[in-house]
């Protein structure tokens, strides 16, 4: 009696806090998987189609510089990687985030369990990583037959490369959507963030091509320095200059989970 | 038989603020407990102690703090002043581990209404870090307690409010808990439904879990609390048991008097010295006196006939509209 009380005040690590929150978080993917599939793992391929294949035809013909690319398809289509793990990233901890606090409550009963407010980030940051994991896992696998990654250590460049872009896009979203009032600025990030980041930071064009000021504008970006990872392990070739979009994906990633802690903590605990 | 160890031996963590083991064990107290959002102080600086096995309520109009008071007391809302303790923890410091040990049933529901009946039980049961196997049959001797087996596999979006009620309270017992935190558990509930919720919590109070409530109603103090407090504007302005707070500050019956619309601020001038207090109303006058009866009579004699006559007991209302001066359901 007296040692199972005692363990009742011992706080159990975020770890084990995690693995409680398990089986919520399978139930949370098994009833949405099919909806997500599409945005998952059909839409990427669409682009590959229309831009790398169809569109790349005509560009390959002009000999354009691809930054040493083969080919526009084997130029555009790793960076496609890193700009699907930014968009499901996002799309996971903006609305269904808001519905936990506002519409559905969720978090609020998970609050009133033994879980803490860093426990229900954890929790949720690693079931948004989970579907970004499937989804670039599977597309850089299908990549890799099509021969568009030739070497085992550029997979797991290109892969470490797409997972810290997702990363690097969930956790400052969150910290986000996690103090927003309403769902209104969903529409604003993605007209004004995603969509622009996604046509202009090098996904479909060197970024040399931009004019100074907005080359630096570009660069300053997360998907550009996750594209150029995505990039870097597909065609083969890299250098120190990796250690660099490394440690950038990072660091963002780190101030994203520390703002989102303190934004939920904000927002639950009053 | 004598010799054995009694089966309730106290938490350690619960007695070392007790001055003797013999001292009933508290679950919950609190020190000029304060609550202040921005500059509104929503909680003035409230005492309440309750011990193991009561049953406890707090009355209220809106707004009156008591979901606040609650919310610090689940360890979900830090306390702005005063002090606090939960089954002998401070929930500043041991959040988690008091949450571990407390059922909670909020003022709003926080089911998953994507997920089925059951799916809400079992995957709350997990975050006590229960196992999967202790779950599914807790949650399976909850759903016939709670009388929801047939419903056990219907998404909770689809269930009437009372079902969802029946369902959030039994969520709240997954993990055994030693104290039962319920805001408004019967709110918007029909009057089958809130029989059927009472009789549940009666048998838990049977089986000595410790009830605390918030409400608006006081059939349902009457019914349930063993004690209460009445609270209006963040203090408590009156505690003890239903009829000792019947008693203190209210007459033994209420002479209830119905006159035309308007004529009830006119006319109660000329019935007050009929009673020990007289009340206004909207749509009636409370005589409130020991014997209801005589004092119609008398009203009756001064030649005022009023359209509808009811003498009833004194109830938990009246106090309240004694104290707070308005009635408890708006
Ligand atoms: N998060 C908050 N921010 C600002 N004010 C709040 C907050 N929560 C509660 N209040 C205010 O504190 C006061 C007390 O609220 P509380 O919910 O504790 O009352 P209550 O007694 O539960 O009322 P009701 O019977 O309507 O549920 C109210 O005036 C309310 O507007
Ligand atoms: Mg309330």
């Amino acid at each position: 009696m007296t040692s199972t009380r005692a363990s009742g005040t011992a706080q159990p690590g975020t770890l084990e806090m995690l693995r409680r929150q398990l089986d919520y978080w399978w139930t949370a993917y098994r009833r949405t998987w099919k909806g997500s599939a599409i945005t998952s793992f059909v839409q990427p391929w669409l682009y590959v189609g229309a831009m790398g294949v169809l569109l790349g035809g005509y560009i390959d013909e002009g000999g354009a510089s691809l930054d040493g690319a083969p080919s526009y398809l084997a130029f555009v289509a790793p960076a496609l990687l890193a700009t699907t793990a930014m968009q499901v990233a996002a799309g996971e901890v903006m609305w269904p985030v808001m519905g936990a606090i506002k519409w559905d409550r969720t978090y609020h009963a998970m609050i009133a369990s033994p879980l803490r407010v860093v426990d229900i980030v954890f929790g949720h940051l690693g079931y948004a990583m989970f579907r970004v994991t499937l989804t670039v896992l599977v597309f850089a696998g299908v990549l890799a037959v099509l021969g568009l990654i030739t070497s085992v250590a550029g997979f797991v460049v290109a892969l470490v490369g797409a997972l810290l872009t997702g990363l690097a896009f969930a956790t400052p979203v969150y910290g986000y959507s996690a103090g927003a009032k309403s769902e209104q600025g969903f529409v604003v990030i993605f007209r004004l963030a995603i969509i622009p980041m996604f046509l202009f930071s090098g996904a479909f064009f060197p970024v040399s091509n931009l004019g100074e000021p907005l080359q630096w504008l570009a660069k300053a970006t997360p998907l550009w320095h996750g594209v150029e990872l995505c990039r870097m392990g597909a065609l083969g070739f890299w250098d120190s200059s990796m250690l660099g979009h490394l440690a950038y994906l990072l660091a963002i990633s780190v101030a994203g989970i520390w703002w989102s802690v303190r934004r939920l903590d904000r927002r639950l605990v009053v | 038989m004598f010799g054995s160890v009694p089966s309730t031996t106290p938490d350690p963590a619960l007695i070392s603020d007790a001055s003797s083991p013999t001292r009933p064990e508290s679950m919950i107290s609190a020190r000029g407990l304060q609550k202040t959002f921005g500059t509104f102080e929503a909680v003035r600086g409230i005492d309440v102690e309750v011990t193991r096995g009561e049953a406890f309520g707090f009355l209220g109009p809106n707004g009156a703090g008591k979901s606040s008071t609650m919310r610090m007391v689940a360890a979900v809302s830090p306390p702005t002043g005063g002090e606090l303790r939960v089954l002998g923890l401070d929930p500043r410091e041991h959040g988690s581990a008091i949450r571990s040990r407390l059922g909670v049933c909020p003022q709003e529901d926080t089911l998953d209404t994507e997920l089925s009946v059951r799916e809400n039980l079992l995957i709350y049961g997990r975050y006590f870090g229960l196992p999967r196997k202790d779950v599914a049959a807790k949650a399976d001797e909850l759903l016939t307690f709670f009388q929801l087996t047939d419903k056990r596999n219907e998404k909770v979006d689809n269930l009437s409010g009372g079902l969802k009620r029946r369902l959030t309270i039994a969520r709240s017992l997954i993990n055994d808990p030693d104290l039962l935190l319920l805001d408004e558990p019967t709110t918007g509930l029909d009057p089958q439904a809130r029989h059927v919720l009472w009789d549940k919590l009666f048998r838990l109070k049977q089986q000595g879990v410790t009830l605390v409530l918030t409400t608006h109603y006081m059939d349902e103090a009457e019914q349930l609390c063993d004690r209460l407090v009445v609270m209006d504007g963040g203090r408590i302005v009156a505690e003890g048991s239903p009829l000792s707070l019947i008693r203190e500050h209210s007459t033994r019956e209420v002479a209830e008097l119905r006159f035309g619309v308007g004529e009830h601020g006119d006319l109660a001038a000329s019935v007050e010295d009929l009673a020990d207090r007289v009340e206004v109303l909207p749509d009636r006058l409370l005589l409130y006196t020991a014997d209801g009866e005589e004092a119609i009579a008398r009203v009756h004699e001064r030649g005022l006939t009023p359209l509808a006559v009811l003498v009833r007991r004194s109830t938990l209302e009246d106090v309240f509209l004694r104290l707070t001066g308005r009635t408890l359901v708006d």
